[in-house]
């Protein structure tokens, strides 16, 4: 009966962008949370709700309801839950050191977070519409491989130059001119992701094909090898340079899982990873910074740990706030997170399990699945193969900065200095993930081949 | 690429699962854990939500919490230096030491016994307020015992031998700990800071957690091991020289005056303590063996931790000993350490006929509703020697003090048992002044101990009898009141 009428009906070409509708539901959904947890630190620290809640709700609200706009005529087929999940992480995050805010300036403190990070938020939002609009099509940035892979380098590289890079904590990721501090490798690895791509598609014939059989697996002849030894070294003189293990493992990690995906062949990963290892096994015995992240990382209560200088403090205190948020959490507010030092940057992670328990911890981890997947989603169904590679980099470095970052405050990995995408305190962190949003969302739009998906 | 694909993101999903099972291991399955370590000062935030219950003495707070106008809502008030060692701190940014630590729970309404007010507060909305701790401290011998120190740096350890309840217990210099209860993180850091400098130590808790050599003091142990081994009665004597030659090395052990121990050609177990004599000791240590001694100092409690609820070093006597450093041992040398709460067991053992009571500082622990929470009852820590051995070293060590070298712990019409020490701690350094004992030697009401250390500032000058045994017969005499 159904059948028969559908049948009969006439064909019907969808003008509705279902994809905008669903997206402003869920922004709608994503903007109604962030007002929420605004208005329960606001009454739960101040005991009344001011001004300020607008200050810190709005700014994004109206950015992404920008973005949503852009997206119906200019990409009206882009994936409907990149910018609400985006919103929800940087609305949580926002809140989160807006919170910690409140908290620093109730004990007398004075160093505040919450005004720079709504103005990075603003700034970010705006590129990644900017982005939408300027980036006309996916295969854009296909012409700016090279540019790119200059580009990349030379953000990595910045902070190792002299008057201008700066070390922070023990790490030398931060490039300063003046009060202005701007950590370029955030930057970094979209550039890089772009080149990857880029040069991957090219390549990948070679790559897959060339070699000698030796035992069932082809292995890949010396000039193939050269690209993979080059960023290999790139990644280790990072580490040395920078002394940051993650940001050099983040780089790595990315090209090896682009090389695997553009080529199909584990050997690859079996030799990148190898020489990882290796090198980072060596730097470790060579360089006290890193053993003495190992040694945190392996007792985080022992006293000698715990006292040591850039010892294990941060790590410690930081899983005590998780543990003290326990199954439901303080409630935003509630809880004491800023007795852990960065606690509006590296242990954001940490201040949110406290308040929000685990879980709000399985929650915003879900949400990462969520954003990565979607990503990763791009990936599986684009028809070309530069746009694959590139949306499957993009959401990779996204999860793996995750594992790196929660990874390290939750001691599944030696701890390093890299930011959880979205939420932490950062301006070079937010635009580059912002970005990030803004080049997926225009990759999406192009899944179905210009037409219409569904 | 699409296969490639999908086995990457198998790799990201088990990223993430770990991830899931990282934070579900520190939020869940450890967090109690977490919660419990030194480091965490979130306990100590949590615990200012509820008044924090006081702890008395005789029934006047030494510590209690009072209204604050701050986010804190109460401030932690200390009356008294001189328990300084016994409540410990309560910091929010050092933790938290002595009592504070130890009933912690208590005080902070979290103990089990508290179940069913933890759930009337839950379903009400009040906190529930925490449990107040009454100690067994007498004020009127703590306070004895802290004047009696005056500016020396030393402790001391009063109990009942009878029952092990702690009637004082002092480590001078105490500090302020109302220094380290301020509410401002600088302040209280600054005056950490200041506590941790100071090179007198006035935190080290030197009556229960710091070691020293006990030098002569170790006799005691020594004629208990004797008597009890059943190889010697105290009248058993030992040859008479001026010197001992240690065996396997050219070093003599001399008595302290450098001649013989009295002037026979031999000399008693009791003699030997009577005027604490270094040589027969000596020899007594190598013919009881190390092992011996070791198996009778363990019964009075050495090599363990003691919680009288707060927890005190083990003490400890040396393993694996040649013939010369057992000698040695023998009279409280070497590497035997001890601290006065394990002197003051060794002497109340000898007073309590043999039987050592379990040290004990609670008298109870009443909820805000002034329920008993708590009421330790005596019990029964072990029973290093028989009553005639008992009864045998009682007698040594009244002629210690009597007609022997410990005379300054002599009090009018009560008869003193006791026994001196003066530990060397190596060349130049200044000596360790020791006195335990206790009164009345006929019907004990009180063991004690008393350390010096630092020579009390005399360096070498000073000796036991000088300057530890007048400090606890001020201390016996508060608990006669005489």
């Amino acid at each position: 009966m159904t059948n028969l009428l559908t049948g009969a009906l006439p064909k019907i070409v969808r003008v509705i962008p279902r994809n905008r509708n669903i997206e402003a539901m869920l922004l709608l959904f994503a903007v109604g949370l962030n007002a929420f947890e605004l208005a329960q630190i606001q009454l739960s620290l101040l005991e009344k709700l001011t001004p300020e809640f607008f200050f810190y709700w709005l700014p994004p609200a109206i950015l992404a309801l920008v973005i949503h706009m852009i997206l119906r005529s200019r990409a009206s087929e882009a994936d409907p839950m990149i910018l609400p999940i985006a919103l929800v992480l940087n609305g949580l995050g926002l809140s989160m050191i807006y919170r910690l805010d409140l908290g620093s300036i109730a004990n007398g403190g004075t160093e505040l977070f919450g005004t720079r990070q709504i103005i990075w938020t603003v700034i970010a939002m705006a590129v990644a519409a900017a982005v939408i609009i300027y980036v006309p099509s996916h295969l854009f940035l296909r012409r700016y491989v090279y540019v790119s892979m200059f580009i990349g380098i030379a953000l990595l590289l910045a902070p190792s130059l002299p008057f201008i890079g700066r070390s922070i904590n023990g790490a030398r990721l931060w490039i300063g001119i003046g009060p202005l501090t701007f950590q370029p490798g955030e930057l970094a690895k979209i550039a890089l992701t772009v080149f990857f791509a880029g040069y991957l598609v090219t390549r990948r014939e070679s790559l897959a094909l060339t070699g000698r059989k030796v035992l069932g697996l082809r292995i890949p002849r010396a000039r193939e090898l050269g690209p993979i030894l080059v960023i290999w070294a790139a990644s280790l003189l990072v580490l040395v340079l920078q002394r940051d293990l993650g940001t050099s493992l983040l780089y790595f990690g990315l090209f090896i899982v682009l090389v695997f995906v553009a080529t199909g062949r584990s050997i690859y990963v079996i030799v990148g990873m190898t020489m990882f290892i290796t090198g980072a096994l060596v730097a470790s015995r060579v360089m006290d910074y890193v053993s003495g992240r190992f040694e945190s990382w392996l007792n985080p209560f022992d006293s000698k740990n715990y006292d040591a200088v850039g010892g294990s403090y941060q790590l410690a205190q930081g899983i005590f706030g998780l543990a003290h948020g326990n199954l439901l959490g303080t409630g935003l507010g509630g809880g004491i997170p800023h007795l852990v030092p960065l606690a509006e940057s590296d242990f954001i992670i940490a201040s949110l399990g406290e308040e929000l328990g685990l879980i709000g911890m399985f929650a915003i981890l879900a949400l990462y699945l969520l954003f990565v997947s979607r990503g990763l989603r791009i990936g599986f169904s684009h028809p070309d193969d530069f746009s694959k590679l590139l949306a499957a980099g993009l959401s990779f470095v996204i999860a793996l900065q995750c594992f790196i970052v929660i990874g390290g405050v939750t001691r599944v990995v030696p701890l390093t200095g890299l930011t959880t995408p979205l939420l932490a305190a950062g301006g070079s962190s937010l635009l580059a993930n912002w970005i990030i949003v803004g080049v997926l969302l225009r990759i999406s739009d192009s899944v179905g081949g210009g037409k219409n998906e569904s | 690429m699409n296969r490639e694909l999908r086995r990457v993101s198998y790799v990201i999903f088990v990223m993430f699962l770990s991830l899931f099972i990282a934070t579900t291991g520190i939020q869940i399955i450890n967090a109690d854990a977490y919660s419990q370590d030194q480091h965490n000062v979130r306990t100590a935030y949590d615990s200012y939500k509820t008044q924090r219950g006081a702890i008395l003495v005789d029934g006047q707070p030494i510590v209690e919490s009072v209204k604050s106008d701050d986010i804190y809502r109460y401030q932690r008030v200390y009356k008294d230096e001189m328990y300084s060692s016994v409540t410990g701190f309560f910091s929010l940014y050092q933790g938290s030491t002595g009592l504070e630590s130890a009933m912690g729970s208590y005080l902070t309404g979290k103990n089990s016994s508290q179940f069913f007010e933890q759930i009337s507060a839950l379903l009400s909305g009040n906190p529930v307020q925490g449990a107040s701790v009454e100690l067994t401290i007498d004020p009127v011998v703590q306070k004895a015992a802290w004047d009696a120190l005056g500016k020396k740096k030393g402790a001391v350890v009063a109990i009942d031998p009878k029952t092990g309840n702690i009637l004082a217990m002092v480590s001078k210099p105490g500090f302020d700990a109302n220094l380290l209860a301020v509410h401002s993180g600088e302040e209280s850091n600054a005056n950490y800071q200041d506590l941790l400098n100071d090179k007198d130590g006035p935190l080290l808790n030197r009556a229960t957690t710091e070691l020293y050599a006990p030098g002569s003091v170790f006799k005691v142990i020594m004629a208990a091991t004797a008597v009890e081994s059943g190889l010697y009665t105290k009248d058993s004597t030992f040859p008479n020289p001026t010197k001992f030659q240690l065996p396997g090395t050219n070093v003599f052990v001399q008595n302290s005056g450098e001649g013989k121990c009295g002037g026979k050609g031999t000399v008693s177990i009791a003699d030997a303590l009577r005027l604490s004599c270094n040589v027969p000791m000596a020899q007594l240590g190598i013919a009881l063996s190390q092992e011996r001694i070791r198996a009778q100092a363990e019964l009075f409690g050495f090599g363990k931790k003691i919680k009288y609820p707060m927890t005190s070093t083990a003490s400890v006597y040396p393993e694996n000993m040649d013939e010369a450093q057992t000698a040695l041992s023998a009279f409280g040398q070497y590497d035997v350490r001890t601290n006065p709460l394990q002197m003051a067991m060794v002497s109340a053992a000898v007073a309590n006929q043999g039987v050592l009571m379990k040290p004990n500082l609670i008298e109870n622990v009443l909820s805000s509703n002034l329920s008993v929470l708590a009421q330790p009852q005596p019990e029964i820590f072990s029973q290093p020697m028989s009553q005639a051995t008992a009864q045998s070293v009682k007698e040594m060590m009244i002629g210690a003090v009597s007609r022997g070298v410990s005379g300054n712990a002599r009090i009018q019409d009560v008869l003193v048992a006791g026994k001196t020490g003066t530990a060397q701690n190596g060349k130049g350094q200044p000596y360790t002044l020791w006195f335990t004992g206790f009164a009345p030697a006929d019907n004990p009401q009180v063991a004690v101990a008393v350390v010096i250390a630092d020579g009390g500032g005399q360096g070498q000058g000073g000796v036991g009898n000088s300057l530890a045994a007048p400090v606890a017969r001020k201390v016996m005499e508060a608990v006669l009141r005489k």
